[in-house]
């Protein structure tokens, strides 16, 4: 439930607005729900709203474990 | 698309899998709950199953907002949509979700009423604001997740004292509906159902924090990890829900930490508390009344709520007789277990709410897997390496 | 001062608005249809001023194909109703491997539209046919009232002849086939819905309208025997397949990493929640061939410009279900079903 997906703030043209950009497509949504954003930032938008700010740091942490996950000594299937 | 691609490779996938298959123990059975519709979307949109050892069984839960609406609250969104000049403004979720006397919200527009598809709820209220002259009634649905959004508009609404709009509100809660199913006789009955674990919503937690869920693991002994929406997060979240059932930990672990810290969104949360209130009791389709479930729009904002204003009755309607979505939701039953399942029940005319959205364990399983319950196809031989261009 | 003799009032393309008259037979629609109709689409047949054209039947096998258009937005980034109305009925006639001879083309007009849109739909319609050689050679004009209507309703209608040894049709898909796209899908759809109200985003995604004969005609001429072709509009690439495997009385298996998805059409359909296998498209094709004939085939298609992006994306099996199944990009597997009433954005 909750289609949300992560985008790059390109604009904010006023307060509480940002035009966010993914691959080229981009689309007004408001910040009425998340302080501190910037150009730059990524947000997890949903149904037009920023919801939360991605944070960078902990998205590559997480990759790393996955792939730190499948060097793992495995049992065969 | 970055933030996306990365959590769907599918070299990563196998180096995932393999790690599960190795985590599992021989012998043990790992019955595992994704309560969110959006997780079983991925499960069934990627194949996932395909990618887990045979001792990891998923299983599909409710969290489907559409899914659990009742058909008696669809009656009352067609009954607003009737009355002459006023415009419904829906998500497009709930436009095909049948109702009572045949109709549903998209035959009722064939019919004349004014009911506009909007993509979020701002769109709802620049109606209001383009139309002075006409009733305009938002009709809210969705978890944590949505809730914010609908709060923002009315305060905004509040804020402008427009007179012409308001929301009919059927936000439900997703803790009081873990409760309901861990509560759940064929779950509490010792070798019924067994779930022994959950993947935790992705979206919603990123507005209520991974702390709500401390209860659960604490006060039913099972192990909660939050997911991400990608099919890796969901892969990662297995791994480490199989860790914790090894290692005999019942703990609230978060995959997500990208977007989910332990405290959610404080700004969302204040905002719905100043907006919304829990209502007593709400009916839950395929799960029956449930209490604190479910939020109601506070006195305060009073002018804003359709139910008060247009005097609006609910009715419960009772699902068809053969319908097994209780049980589906419950986990205590896969949809070809459902007599109806494929027949008289499709996508195309849903009798439960299981096959309703297309995030329903019945609609997944019909849309994505039902090829698996017939006899297998020979495989093909390869597809021959001329490759494909993307453009 | 004394009116010129013959003198008659030019239509007001500037300001005027489709009446009740324009629809009625009488001198309003002779005008209309002389000063727009005849005057943008241009060729002696129409301008011969019958209520048909008649014209010598080239030999072979005829083909005749028709296609009502309703779209809306009726202006759309890359299109319009007008050239979609042309492309799609000249694909569907190619979709035989027929070569495309003539366009008939029925108006049904709404009280009060514009006039200087009508004129920019047909202009746009005679543009499209002049670039595909296939000239609109008859029609016809109607008009409802205000309010029964969308505007403008264009019904196309074409005759086209199949070259001799040339059978192309939807049951001839066999097993061990290869499956072709001519190139990526979900432009047309999304392009479409970016403009749709309360969906709205920026995005330079344009539709996709072409019309595909001279891509045809290339493709047959290197490959003499393929078996199908279809242009998958309504309900994307994954209806049209289902579509063939039924007819064709067999299943199909394809990949999703072989086909070709422009980015800003799948990043457009994330935020919606679409699947691009759904999503209409107005310029694009499936081909199915014997495996033998599918490199030449891509070559074929890859050599034209509508085709550059062209792709093997799978192939035809032996399945009594006839269901389309894809291997995802993922590594899982899963069946591409159906699609379930019109595809619409999600939530949740």
């Amino acid at each position: 439930m909750c289609l949300a997906l992560p985008a790059r703030v390109v604009e904010i043209p006023e307060a509480e607005v940002a035009v966010v950009d993914v691959d080229g497509v981009r689309k007004r949504i408001s910040l009425a729900l998340v302080d501190g954003v910037a150009c730059g930032d990524y947000v997890i938008v949903h149904v037009g709203y920023a919801l939360a700010r991605l944070d960078p740091d902990e998205a590559q942490r997480t990759l790393d474990e996955f792939a730190r996950a499948g060097l793992a000594p495995q049992a065969a299937r | 698309m970055k933030y996306i691609d990365e959590f769907r490779d599918g070299g990563v996938a196998r180096g995932l899998a393999a790690a599960i298959a190795g985590a599992a123990e021989p012998g043990r059975r790992y019955n595992l709950m994704e309560f969110c519709g959006g997780h079983t979307h991925a499960i069934s949109r990627y194949g996932l199953a395909d990618l887990l050892p045979a001792s990891v069984n998923m299983i599909h839960g409710p969290g489907c907002p559409v899914c659990v609406l009742p058909i008696g609250r669809i009656d009352n969104a067609i009954e607003l949509a009737a009355r002459p000049g006023l415009i419904l403004c829906t998500y497009a979720d709930t436009m095909r979700v049948p109702a009572s006397q045949g109709l549903s919200l998209i035959k009722a527009k064939a019919r004349g009423a004014d009911i506009r598809m909007v993509y979020s709820s701002a769109d709802a209220l620049a109606i209001a604001r383009a139309h002075p002259d006409r009733e305009v009634v938002f009709f809210a649905i969705g978890f944590e997740t949505t809730t914010p959004p609908t709060a923002v508009v009315i305060r905004e609404a509040a804020a402008l004292g427009l007179a012409n709009f308001s929301v009919f509100c059927n936000h439900v809660l997703t803790p009081a509906a873990i409760s309901n199913i861990l509560e759940s006789k064929d779950v509490r009955e010792i070798g019924t159902v067994p779930i022994d674990g959950f993947i935790g919503p992705a979206h919603v937690s990123t507005v209520i924090g991974s702390a709500p869920y401390e209860y659960f693991a604490e006060e039913y002994q099972r192990p909660v990890v939050i997911a991400g929406f990608e099919p890796l997060d969901v892969m990662q979240a297995i791994l480490m829900l199989v860790r914790q059932l090894n290692e005999g930990r019942a703990e609230v672990e978060n995959e997500f930490t990208r977007a989910v810290t332990r405290e959610g969104n404080v700004k969302a949360k204040t905002l719905v508390a100043e907006v919304f209130e829990l209502r007593r009791s709400f009916e839950w389709r395929g799960l029956g009344e449930v209490p604190y479930s479910a939020l109601a729009i506070k006195e305060a904002y009073a002018a804003f709520d359709a139910e008060r204003r247009y005097g609006i009755t609910y009715r419960p309607v009772p699902d068809h007789k053969a319908c097994e979505c209780g049980a589906i939701l419950r986990g205590a039953k896969k949809p070809v277990d459902c007599k109806v399942f494929g027949t008289a029940c499709t996508p195309e005319n849903p009798l439960g709410s299981c096959m309703v959205s297309s995030e329903g364990a019945c609609a997944a399983h019909y849309t994505f897997g039902r090829f698996k319950d017939v006899a297998v196809v020979a495989r093909p031989a390869a597809v021959p390496v001329v490759e494909g261009a993307r453009a | 001062m004394s009116v010129r003799p013959g003198y008659v009032r030019p239509v007001d393309f500037r300001n005027g608005r489709v009446d009740l008259t324009h629809g009625g037979g009488g001198r309003a629609m002779a005008q209309l249809i002389d000063e727009l109709f005849v005057a943008e689409f241009d060729n002696d047949l129409l301008r011969a001023g019958n209520d048909q054209a008649a014209f010598a039947a080239p030999p072979g096998r005829m083909v005749l194909a028709t296609d009502s258009h309703v779209v809306s937005p009726l202006f759309f980034p890359g299109g319009d109703i007008g050239c979609l109305s042309v492309h799609g009925t000249i694909n569907d006639v190619a979709m035989a491997g027929a070569v495309p001879l003539y366009l008939a083309a029925g108006f049904i007009l709404e009280e009060g539209y514009p006039l200087a849109d009508l004129q920019r739909i047909v202009r746009s319609m005679a543009a499209a046919a002049r670039e595909a050689g296939v000239p609109v050679v008859t029609g016809d004009t109607k008009v409802v009232e205000r309010g029964k209507g969308d505007g403008v309703f264009i019904t196309t209608t074409g005759v086209g002849v199949v070259p001799p040894g040339v059978r192309i049709a939807g049951d001839r898909a066999r097993p061990g086939d290869r499956i072709l796209v001519s190139g990526s899908v979900g432009d047309h759809g999304v392009a479409i819905m970016s403009l749709r109200e309360n969906l709205s985003f920026e995005t330079t995604i344009l539709s996709d309208t072409a019309a595909l004969h001279e891509l045809v005609a290339g493709m047959v001429a290197a490959v003499a025997d393929i078996h199908c072709l279809r242009d998958p509009t309504r309900g994307g690439l994954a209806t049209t397949l289902n579509e063939l495997a039924r007819q064709s009385g067999c299943g199909m298996l394809i990949d999703e990493r072989r086909i070709p998805v422009r980015p800003q059409v799948a990043a457009a359909c994330e935020f919606l929640g679409l699947d691009p296998l759904y999503v209409a498209n107005e310029g694009k094709l499936v081909a199915i061939c014997a495996a033998d004939d599918a490199p030449a085939l891509l070559a074929a298609m890859r050599a034209h410009p509508l085709g550059h992006a062209a792709a093997i994306i799978g192939e035809v099996i032996e399945d009594p279900h006839h269901f389309v199944q894809m291997d995802t990009s993922f590594g899982g597997r899963r069946v591409v079903d159906w699609l379930t009433g019109e595809q619409l954005p999600r939530i949740c």
